[in-house]
């Protein structure tokens, strides 16, 4: 018997992977050229970006910024680098990027006759203040909604949201949009105080008679009277001095806005038990989804004031909203349909089980759920309904398509084209992407919280 | 009205029984601002500048009829139309006037119910080429591919010319001017075919002008002029006897230069003072006060300072007068007597 | 001891429509369909008050009238001096002929895109993430205009090709035209051909259907059954031998030679293009309005058919892969008959929608000239004739009717593709 054993007793210790398999090297192996097909498919890309990138990124650095007009660019291009082709000439966003963002609201609207580069003398506010805080407040009354970290008590701005921006955007006395504000106090109250003396139906239909009827007929005379008496006001801006950018920010947060309780209560509708309400509300949904968004703007712009008592004229804009509202009702409807239908059967019994009546389960049990599931459908169909806003060009609004127009018809600017587009392409994306970003973020905590 | 946004589409049915009936001058003079259509932007006729100001040759007629009326040039709000929305625009009563270089047609007098106080342009359809094709007359033109605006007249006049000289084409709609001008340049077209202004301006801003002529044939007549809708003449009066004051004043004499000289008091010429008010009561006759059309050439000078201002020779539009000289000088403006 | 009562008898009185739930129902909805017909009527009453005020009537008349203006894509013949209703007709093949396009290579880019963005080459991976970003979050109408920029800017003009030495070549030895007017392609031509079957007389819906396709196509079916036949055959055989007899020369053969023999008979040949006082002529042109809007609206889709196909790829569980790794398919195999099968089921509703999306936004054509049916029926005739109620609203209907049937057509398909999977 010997001492000498066969096995080894002892591991050797690791030894390093070979240096083709780690480090940068092997990353870019397993990664890059990992088969003869991957090793082609790679160096044609690298080939493809390096040709891409050094057309793009010349013509965007080599340029031209210091220029009124494009006659001048191109005597500055022919100067510097002996051609006129391949070089940018941002002198005509240096020149129009406050138009490209804001239109022709006014940069001082209590002063008409101020400019941006002609500023009134005495104390005025700085320029475009109105868009700039109606957006940050924007920014102020989503946060609480799209992030839970954010304090609860900011509600309140997203509850006055509704009333500050039209305040903010349009001008004029403060009373009228309190005033529309009441009505919504009113309902309330009737429904708390009728509500023990004749039941809930009744209440129910106090509460949305009477307020209807005070925003038909008493609010505006109300406002006028209160604001002859305590005027308190700004100076009041015409829609149709809406624009660029603003204009597609606006149309988008309005429709939305807007459409989010009108597409609930067609949601509702579509899933209710009621045959004719059902297919009315289905009827409108595919009706709306069935046509492209370009024959709803016609309608805005040519149809609508045709189906309008006869005299009643107000200005495309409006009539604008009225049409993008309706269109994302249906895609909203939609949303929120398929977050309605994501809620697991049980909450629907289990509320039924508490002995709440339909209002009463949809306010507490159902609708917070959906709507917190529909969340991100919501967040991109707001996307899609902000890139649709740029159709408006074709019925003649200004917003930055639109302006394209406009600044190519100024003699100093006529024959500009790619600096515009790439300007309005990278505005778009810039705000498109970091919200598609967020909706991917949310669905992937929602995705955590319920499965 | 200055309401919010909300309140306007909730108080809208009790709004609508307020409004209509009145005439426009009143409207207008109530509202204490003219809405003018004009386009979207067409170099010379009306673009918006970097101060979102209105400039161009049809903007001057909207500040005329505005200075003569609200007694301010300023007082306009421009409404930027497309080929498709600007007569429903003015069906519709949400703009007062247009003056979006519209051609008048028998259709659009008759059929669509508007009425063309005069002609501000004289124009007609002619055809750009670039000098190296060879080409010297639209006759040459059988098998070229042409672009064209769409929503005008020059899409019909264009079907008409080939098919009636029995030549074939290849036609390339296109929504604006500056989207035209890409295409032709890059050649994508041979020709580019508008109203001979039209073509004069694209041409001006191009990087060679020279490598590019204009052919001689003028295959249509568009009259451009300023447009009211129907049945409202009082409003008409008003804006075509703005538009004949201004042209009336070159033709007498009247310019901004020498207006408040004019004006102080009745001078020799019985017509000019009839014009400007010194004399009789023309202005009243109107519905307004006796110094409107004072007013209206003080903007921006008389029809030739327009001219010259915005799209004359020395501009970089560079129009020549042509049929647009006053009658005394061999073109077509001729405006009826002051009397 | 409990005695039984009957339930008291309920007389109906007016308040059990609001407080019993049996008649509560009816009653909204009876106020719901009161309320719609009002609005109804308020909108119709106030049209016809505001077109007496216009002075205006309204009829289809003016669609028998000449539609003056000329249509450069047309699928039909068509001049300037047939009638609006013809041109809206034309518009309407180019709106079709556009969308099908378009949905077609979208499903194809999006389905390459899709699964490459899960592709393990990290380079490959990242530009179809970069591709399908910049698309999905730049509106279409900016796309549609920069492709057809980049066609006008970047490819050279026919003059180009003109001369001893000309700039630019035909590419494909000399039989295509790349041209920034559009691409000239070799067109089919028969030299004994059977002529066409006017269909529709003179009518504005009229069109003619050639004859030559017809047989071609009746052909090709019957080898297409008869392959299948081949087919069923060798399966038959194989079930009961074992053995597959070999068919791939008797497919071949029953798909070509039919077909072969036809055209010959017919005297095929193709029509080259070629450089004739301005244009090219001859051949098929592919405008370039065509061109670049179905670029854009295919692009533009296939980034959202990309994220699509991904999801459905990823909803695939992993233990798919792995079971068919262990059964020793190869990565692209087990993509092609384990995991897309499956993720189909997943991807062919939003898909459906996606459709519906380019269809709607091939209405954006204005932008690029392409005459479809709102160029031609909401365009040039809308502004000729001023009939802006009836152009509008047939528009509508014709784009609803055209999503309706794509939803019909795909739903159907979906529950077959359901049916099958089970």
């Amino acid at each position: 018997m010997s001492d000498v054993s066969f096995v080894r007793t002892e591991m050797l210790p690791e030894k390093a992977p070979p240096a083709s398999e780690v480090g940068v090297l092997g990353w870019i192996r397993h990664n890059l050229f990992s088969s003869w097909l991957n090793a082609i498919l790679t160096i044609v890309s690298l080939f493809f970006i390096y040709y891409v990138l050094s057309n793009i990124l010349a013509w965007t650095f080599q340029s031209v910024w210091n220029a009124n007009s494009l006659s001048e660019c191109r005597e500055i291009m022919m100067a510097t680098w002996g051609d006129t082709h391949g070089h940018a000439c941002w002198g005509v966003i240096k020149d129009r990027w406050l138009q490209l963002l804001y239109g022709f609201y006014p940069p001082y609207p209590a002063h008409p006759d101020a400019t941006w580069s002609n500023p009134p003398e005495t104390g005025a506010w700085p320029a475009y203040f109105r868009p700039n805080l109606t957006f940050i407040l924007l920014l102020v009354a989503i946060a609480p909604v799209l992030f839970t970290k954010v304090p609860r008590k900011l509600l309140f701005v997203t509850a006055a949201y509704p009333f500050l921006l039209p305040w903010l955007m349009w001008g004029g006395s403060i009373w009228g949009p309190l005033m529309v504000a009441a009505g919504f106090a009113i309902g309330y109250l009737a429904y708390k105080f009728v509500l023990p003396v004749a039941g809930s139906l009744i209440a129910m239909i106090v509460a949305v008679a009477l307020p209807i009827l005070w925003w038909l007929f008493a609010a505006g005379s109300v406002a006028d009277a209160i604001n002859s008496v305590i005027p308190i006001g700004i100076a009041s801006v015409e829609s149709r001095d809406f624009g660029g950018f603003m204009l597609a920010i606006l149309l988008g947060v309005v429709a939305i806005g807007v459409s989010l309780p009108i597409g609930i209560v067609l949601a509702l509708g579509r899933q209710s038990d009621l045959m004719i309400v059902k297919y009315l509300c289905v009827g409108f949904i595919e009706f709306i989804r069935g046509v492209p968004l370009i024959t709803l703007l016609f309608v805005a712009s040519l149809l609508l004031n045709l189906f309008l008592p006869p005299g009643t004229n107000f200005d495309i804009i409006l009539r604008v909203m009225i049409m993008m509202t309706l269109f994302s009702a249906a895609y909203m409807a939609e949303v929120i349909r398929g977050g309605l239908a994501a809620l697991p059967r049980g909450q629907y019994e289990g509320a039924d089980s508490l002995g709440l009546n339909y209002w009463q389960a949809q306010r507490l049990i159902i609708m917070p759920q959906a709507l917190k599931i529909s969340i991100p459908g919501i967040v991109s169909t707001f996307i899609g309904i902000f890139k649709d806003t740029t159709l408006v060009s074709i019925i003649g609004l200004f917003d930055v398509i639109g302006l394209t127009n406009g600044i190519r018809a100024d003699t100093a600017w006529n024959g500009v084209y790619w600096e515009l587009f790439a300007f309005i392409g990278v505005l778009f994306f810039v705000v498109c992407f970091s919200m598609s970003r967020y909706s991917m973020y949310l669905e992937r905590k929602l995705q955590t919280g319920h499965r | 009205m200055k309401k919010s946004v909300i309140l306007g589409v909730a108080t809208i049915a009790a709004l609508a029984a307020g409004a209509a009936a009145a005439g426009t001058v009143d409207d207008v003079k109530a509202r204490g601002k003219l809405n003018c259509g004009v386009a979207t932007g067409v170099p010379g006729f009306a673009s918006p500048d970097a101060n979102g100001e209105w400039q161009g040759f049809d903007v001057a007629v909207c500040r005329a009829v505005a200075a003569a009326v609200l007694d301010d040039p300023s007082a306009v709000e421009f409404i930027p139309t497309t080929g498709k929305t600007r007569f429903t625009a003015l069906a519709s009563g949400e703009i007062d006037m247009l003056a979006r270089n519209t051609t008048w047609t028998f259709s659009r007098d008759v059929d669509l119910k508007f009425e063309f106080v005069g002609v501000n342009y004289y124009d007609g359809q002619g055809f750009m080429v670039p000098k190296a094709l060879g080409v010297s007359s639209a006759k040459e033109l059988d098998g070229a591919t042409v672009c064209i605006q769409t929503g005008t007249t020059t899409e019909l006049n264009l079907a008409d010319f080939f098919r009636i000289n029995n030549m074939s084409y290849e036609p390339v709609p296109i929504e604006t001017n500056a989207e035209a001008q890409q295409q032709y340049l890059a050649g994508a077209c041979d020709v580019y075919t508008t109203d001979a202004s039209g073509l004069a301006a694209t041409r001006a801003t191009f990087e060679n002008a020279g490598d590019h002529v204009i052919l001689p044939e003028i295959i249509s007549k568009e009259p451009l002029g300023p447009l009211v809708r129907h049945g409202d003449h009082e409003w008409g009066d008003v804006v075509r006897w703005t538009l004949n004051a201004l042209i009336a004043a070159e033709e007498l004499g009247v310019t901004s230069a020498n207006i408040d000289e004019l004006s102080s008091g009745p001078g020799d010429n019985p017509e000019v003072n009839r014009l400007l008010g010194t004399e009789g009561t023309l202005g009243e006759m109107l519905g307004l006060d006796a110094t409107w059309a004072q007013r209206a050439i003080k903007v921006g000078g008389n029809y030739g300072e327009v001219f010259a201002k915005n799209i004359g020779e020395e501009t970089p539009i560079g129009l020549a007068r042509g049929l647009n000289a006053q009658w005394t000088d061999g073109g077509l403006l001729y405006a009826p007597p002051f009397r | 001891m409990t005695t039984i009562t009957d339930p008291p008898k309920e007389h109906f009185r007016l308040s059990m429509l609001l407080y019993d739930t049996r008649y509560r129902s009816a009653t909204i909805q009876v106020i719901a369909m009161i309320g719609f017909m009002l609005l109804a009527a308020w909108i119709i009453s106030n049209t016809i008050q505001n077109l007496e005020t216009l002075g205006r009537t309204v009829g289809f008349g003016f669609f028998s009238e000449p539609s003056s203006y000329d249509i450069n894509q047309r699928l039909l013949e068509y001049d300037s001096r047939d009638t609006h209703l013809r041109a809206a007709f034309i518009g309407l093949l180019n709106t079709l002929v556009v969308a099908v396009l378009g949905c077609i290579t979208a499903t194809i880019i999006g389905v390459m895109v899709g699964v490459l963005r899960l592709s393990n080459n990290w380079l490959i991976a990242r530009i179809m993430t970069v591709y399908v970003e910049m698309f999905r979050n730049v509106p279409v109408l900016l796309w549609i205009v920069f492709a057809m920029a980049i066609l006008i800017e970047s490819l050279p003009a026919p003059r180009a090709f003109r001369g001893e030495n000309p700039e630019a070549t035909m590419d494909l030895f000399g039989t295509v035209a790349v041209t920034n007017r559009g691409v000239y392609i070799p067109e089919f031509l028969f030299s004994r051909g059977l002529g066409d079957i006017h269909l529709f007389g003179t009518s504005s819906l009229r069109f003619d259907v050639s004859l030559d396709l017809v047989a071609f196509l009746i052909v090709l079916g019957g080898s297409i059954f008869a392959m299948r036949k081949v087919s069923a055959w060798a399966n038959a055989t194989q079930e009961q031998t074992g053995d597959r007899p070999t068919i791939w020369h008797i497919q071949l053969g029953l798909l070509f030679v039919p077909s072969a023999i036809l055209l010959t008979v017919l005297g095929f040949h193709l029509g080259y293009p070629e450089l004739k006082g301005f244009n090219f002529t001859g051949g098929t042109h592919l405008r370039n309005s065509l061109i670049a809007l179905w670029l854009a609206l295919s692009l533009y889709t296939a980034a959202f058919i990309a994220e699509i196909v991904r999801a459905g790829i990823l909803a695939i569980s992993k233990g798919q892969t792995e079971a068919a790794s262990a059964l020793g398919l190869r990565p692209g195999r087990t993509m092609r008959l384990v995991i897309l099968p499956q993720a189909l089921r997943v991807i062919i509703p939003p898909m459906i929608s996606n459709y519906l999306n380019l269809t709607k936004n091939s209405s954006l054509a204005i932008a690029v000239g392409y005459m479809d049916i709102t160029g031609t029926l909401g365009g040039i005739t809308m502004n000729q004739t001023g009939r802006e109620l009836e152009c509008v609203l047939l528009l509508m209907l014709v784009y609803l009717t055209i999503s309706l049937s794509i939803s019909a057509v795909m739903n159907w398909y979906n529950n077959r593709v359901k049916l099958v999977e089970r």
